[in-house]
């Protein structure tokens, strides 16, 4: 094998922050290289750097055994490297061939020269498989075709190296399984590969070599066929880690929320939530899974009271709660932990201690009179912040200046410390690293063995499955089956993700022996 | 009796001939601009672009005792407005909206200034702007001479049949060639275009200057043609109209030239009914096409897809 690209002593800051310490790696031709860490660990920075998006503080670039120097894309594309980023550069109301072209010289200068484009990209396609129509524009194709689009972007600028972030944030399993077929068909066409994630199994699955970064250093370049999941989450945590949470079997309680027929629209007006309909009882977690943007945030807005529902109903212990203020529904119980812990979770420019008490420093006992009663609130934060292990130098802190993990931790002490009957936590571990999303698991499990009803969304189809009682999947709006966590079928979900299998509710009877309804 | 003289007004060929007089205007000012509109900059200050050109022809045509010279300084004085407002709009990156209103104002006081320094001494006229050499028409041979269509499309002013090629020349700039790939994609997203190597500041700071020169142009029709006159704030808010257009249209050529259409009709209509002076008071009359052009736009507006960065100043995530 021929080396292709080597870095060396790539060494990347920001303010504060150090992103990339003295990183090696060696790319040989016709490999797939898998660069494994967890959030945050340097890895799109280090690819950024080789693609002239950042410029590296020290070290050198080789290629093809010359040193270079990448100040922009612009470079990166004429030496033959291609990357397709974890969100998409493709112009929306361009088409394929639009995109695929933009940029480049025509043929026909001035001109534009579609026609003989759409021809190469036909060909391309077939030669790779990967199946892209040139003439369809891109907002009209499914997330899985538009990665394609970026894929063909990059053969068509002759790229020798193709760098994909985190490609398979965004699929189904089923596209999944399509993808690794196309990287495969690259490889033997002699294309060198990265491929930047964190799942274990895709690196297992596909890659040939892997280099795990931890901290913004390499900690080790393997073979995969000399390693095992457990050395590489070993490598990648820098600890022995047990994703698996204890969950004891429970007996569902009453039923806390009930949901009938909701419809919602999401921020551009079009139908996000088509008649919804499920129960989440006591002692239960609902897990809903689906691949990003199909509803399930607009459905937990919805439910929280922070997005109008259009029709349908939302009834939380028997009261009907539809479209009352956030505010109306807090007071119900109701814990939300959001999606977007920076934006909707926390205010940033806030103390911790003043997070803390978001959700109730208008009332006793933490103010009196209108005014606040400060030791009150004191011991209360510093109470929150020792149970739920927050590393911080002082309850004080402005809460933009915490990691993300214990920004979230913030967020659950907030939103857990009330004891709700009911918990919305949407995308609880986005972001976070495997410790801290063992935390959040653990605290989630501990809800639901208090007796409190959660619903958890989660695009991490590992998340929704390992914690799950029930497991309602989404597509488009709709809810396409219900089924019993246990021993979920992972390839009926997988289609069911990817709108081509429907099941209905097969947990429908299960406990409709003792329905309560307590107002 | 008014029925019977409105349809007298539309019956009379001089009204058709005053539509195509009335849109050209607006015609030229949104073609002009719809390329930087579509490359995501707000082109609210093509009033400003107008009234530089309106004093620029003038100006142009009186200092030089030359008409195109006249033309030619009006597109110049358009340009530099569009430049002005790349610098600020564009590299600098302030707010649009607030630096086109800077700029209308800064233009409807340069403009009268200039005319005083050009044309006056101690307040006293020095040369008349009647005797300033205006624009000649051209009456296109054979085809000028038909009836009815003759005299309405073919005895005009040169930017009458400017304004005909115009669309479907930016049409084809937009549609089929790289260069307005390059500005559709900048107006729509341009971190994806920045990183297949274009220049997001060089395609708008180019489309702006074209902007800034067909707005030049029909603020010289407007001075040295149309009227053939100056006074202050002449163009009387068709940039604003022509702008309208824009958004009317949807950032399609074709519709947007339907509505500038649309526009000097409204314009026609209430000069033709003007100079019948049938008892309607001409306030009336001089508020018609600016109703009309609320009306059209009220009925496309919430409709109407901006283009997706459309005043979004643009900066590299980092260095
Ligand atoms: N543009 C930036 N400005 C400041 N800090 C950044 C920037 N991009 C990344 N970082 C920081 O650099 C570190 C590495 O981030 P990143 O490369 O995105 O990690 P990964 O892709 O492995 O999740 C993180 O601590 C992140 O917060
Ligand atoms: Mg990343």
């Amino acid at each position: 094998m021929t080396e292709l690209l080597r870095l060396e002593k790539i060494r990347k800051t920001f303010p504060g922050v150090l992103a990339n310490d003295n990183v090696d790696l060696v790319i040989e031709q016709g490999e797939i290289h898998a660069l494994l860490g967890e959030n945050g660990a340097g890895k799109t920075t280090l690819m950024n750097c080789v693609y002239g998006v950042y410029r590296p503080d020290s070290g050198k670039i080789i290629w093809k055994g010359k040193e270079v120097t990448i100040h922009q894309a612009r470079d990166a594309i004429a030496l033959g490297i291609g990357m397709v980023h974890q969100h998409f550069k493709l112009v929306p109301p361009l088409t394929v061939a639009e995109n695929v072209v933009l940029g480049l010289p025509s043929k026909r200068e001035p001109f534009l020269d579609l026609v003989a484009v759409e021809k190469e990209i036909l060909e391309t396609t077939k030669r790779y498989g990967l199946d892209v129509d040139p003439k369809a524009q891109i907002w009209q194709l499914p997330v899985g075709v538009q990665q394609r689009v970026e894929i063909l972007k990059a053969l068509y600028r002759q790229a020798e190296l193709l760098i994909l972030d985190e490609p398979t944030a965004v699929l189904t399993p089923g596209e999944v399984e399509e993808l690794f077929e196309v990287l495969r068909s690259l490889t033997k066409q002699g294309l060198s590969i990265i491929f930047i994630t964190h799942k274990l199994e895709e690196v297992m699955d596909v890659c040939d070599r892997v280099t795990v970064l931890r901290d913004g250093c390499v900690v080790h370049t393997v073979n995969k066929t000399e390693t095992n999941t457990r050395e590489l989450a070993r490598m990648m945590v820098g600890r022995e880690v047990f994703l698996k949470v204890d969950k004891p079997d429970l007996i569902p309680g009453e039923v806390v929320l009930e949901v009938q027929d909701l419809s919602a629209l999401d921020n551009r007006g079009l139908p996000a939530v088509k008649n919804v309909s499920f129960t989440i009882r006591r002692n239960e977690i609902l897990g809903v899974a689906g691949v990003d943007g199909n509803g399930q945030t607009e459905l937990a807005d919805v439910i929280a009271g922070m997005r109008k529902a259009t029709s349908g109903k939302v009834v939380i212990r028997g009261s009907d709660v539809t479209n009352l203020s956030p505010l109306d529904i807090i007071k119900k119980s109701v814990a939300y932990i959001p999606p977007d812990r920076q934006h909707t979770g926390l205010l940033l420019d806030f103390t911790l201690t003043e997070n803390l008490i978001g959700k109730s420093y208008y009332r006793p006992p933490f103010s009196k009179h209108g005014v606040f009663q400060k030791k009150v609130i004191n011991e209360f934060s510093s109470k929150a912040i020792r149970d739920y292990d927050v590393r911080t130098p002082g309850p004080e802190l402005k809460a933009k200046l915490l990691s993300g993990g214990n920004q979230q931790k913030v967020v659950l002490a907030r939103e857990l410390s009330g004891q709700p009957d009911l918990v919305i936590a949407s995308q609880p571990t986005r972001g976070l690293d495997i410790g801290a999303t063992e935390y959040v698991r653990t605290r989630m499990v501990e809800a639901r063995n208090r007796g409190a009803a959660l619903l958890l969304i989660s695009t991490e189809l590992e998340e929704v499955l390992s914690l799950s009682d029930r497991i309602a999947v989404m597509y488009e709006g709709e809810i396409m089956g219900i089924v019993p966590g246990k021993d979920a079928d992972i390839h009926e979900i997988g289609e069911m993700m990817a709108g081509v299998r429907r099941v209905g509710d097969r947990t429908a009877n299960a406990g409709k022996t003792e329905v309560v309804k307590v107002s | 009796m008014l029925l019977d003289q409105l349809a007298s007004v539309l019956l009379n060929t001089e009204f058709y001939v005053a539509i195509v007089r009335m849109t050209t205007p607006l015609l030229l000012a949104a073609m002009g601009s719809i390329l930087a509109e579509r490359a995501g900059v707000v082109t609210f200050s093509m009033e400003a672009m107008m009234l530089m050109g309106t004093i620029g022809g003038i100006i142009g045509s009186g200092v030089t005792n030359n008409v195109w010279m006249g033309v030619l300084l009006a597109m110049i004085f358009g340009m530099i407005i569009g430049l002005i407002y790349a610098v600020v709009a564009v590299s600098i990156g302030s707010h649009q909206i607030v630096t086109s209103v800077g700029l209308n104002l800064g233009a409807l006081g340069l403009s009268a200034v200039l005319y005083a320094l050009t044309f006056t001494r101690g307040g006293e006229i020095i040369q008349t702007v009647i005797k300033v050499p205006s624009l000649p028409f051209w009456k296109v041979p054979l085809l000028g001479d038909i009836p009815f269509l003759g005299p309405v499309f073919f005895n005009h002013l040169p930017m009458v049949y400017l304004g005909y090629l115009i669309v479907p020349l930016v049409w084809f700039i937009l549609f089929k060639t790289t260069w307005g790939l390059k500005v559709r994609a900048v107006g729509e997203h341009p971190h994806a275009a920045d990183t297949v190597g274009i220049s997001v500041a060089k395609v708008r700071y180019a489309a702006l200057l074209f902007a800034g020169a067909l707005n030049g142009l029909s603020g010289a029709y407007i001075s040295i043609g149309m009227l053939n006159s100056y006074m202050e704030n002449m163009t009387a808010g068709r940039g604003f109209i022509a702008y309208t257009a824009i958004v009317f249209g949807k950032w399609q050529p074709i519709n947007v030239a339907l509505g500038t259409l649309l526009f000097g009709a409204a314009d026609a209509l209430q000069l033709r009914v003007l100079a019948l002076n049938i008892g309607i008071p001409y306030q009336f009359l001089v508020m018609f096409p600016y109703v009309v052009t609320m009306i059209a736009l009220i009925s496309v507006v919430g409709r109407a897809s901006w283009p997706a960065a459309s005043g979004l100043p643009f900066k590299r995530e980092e260095g």
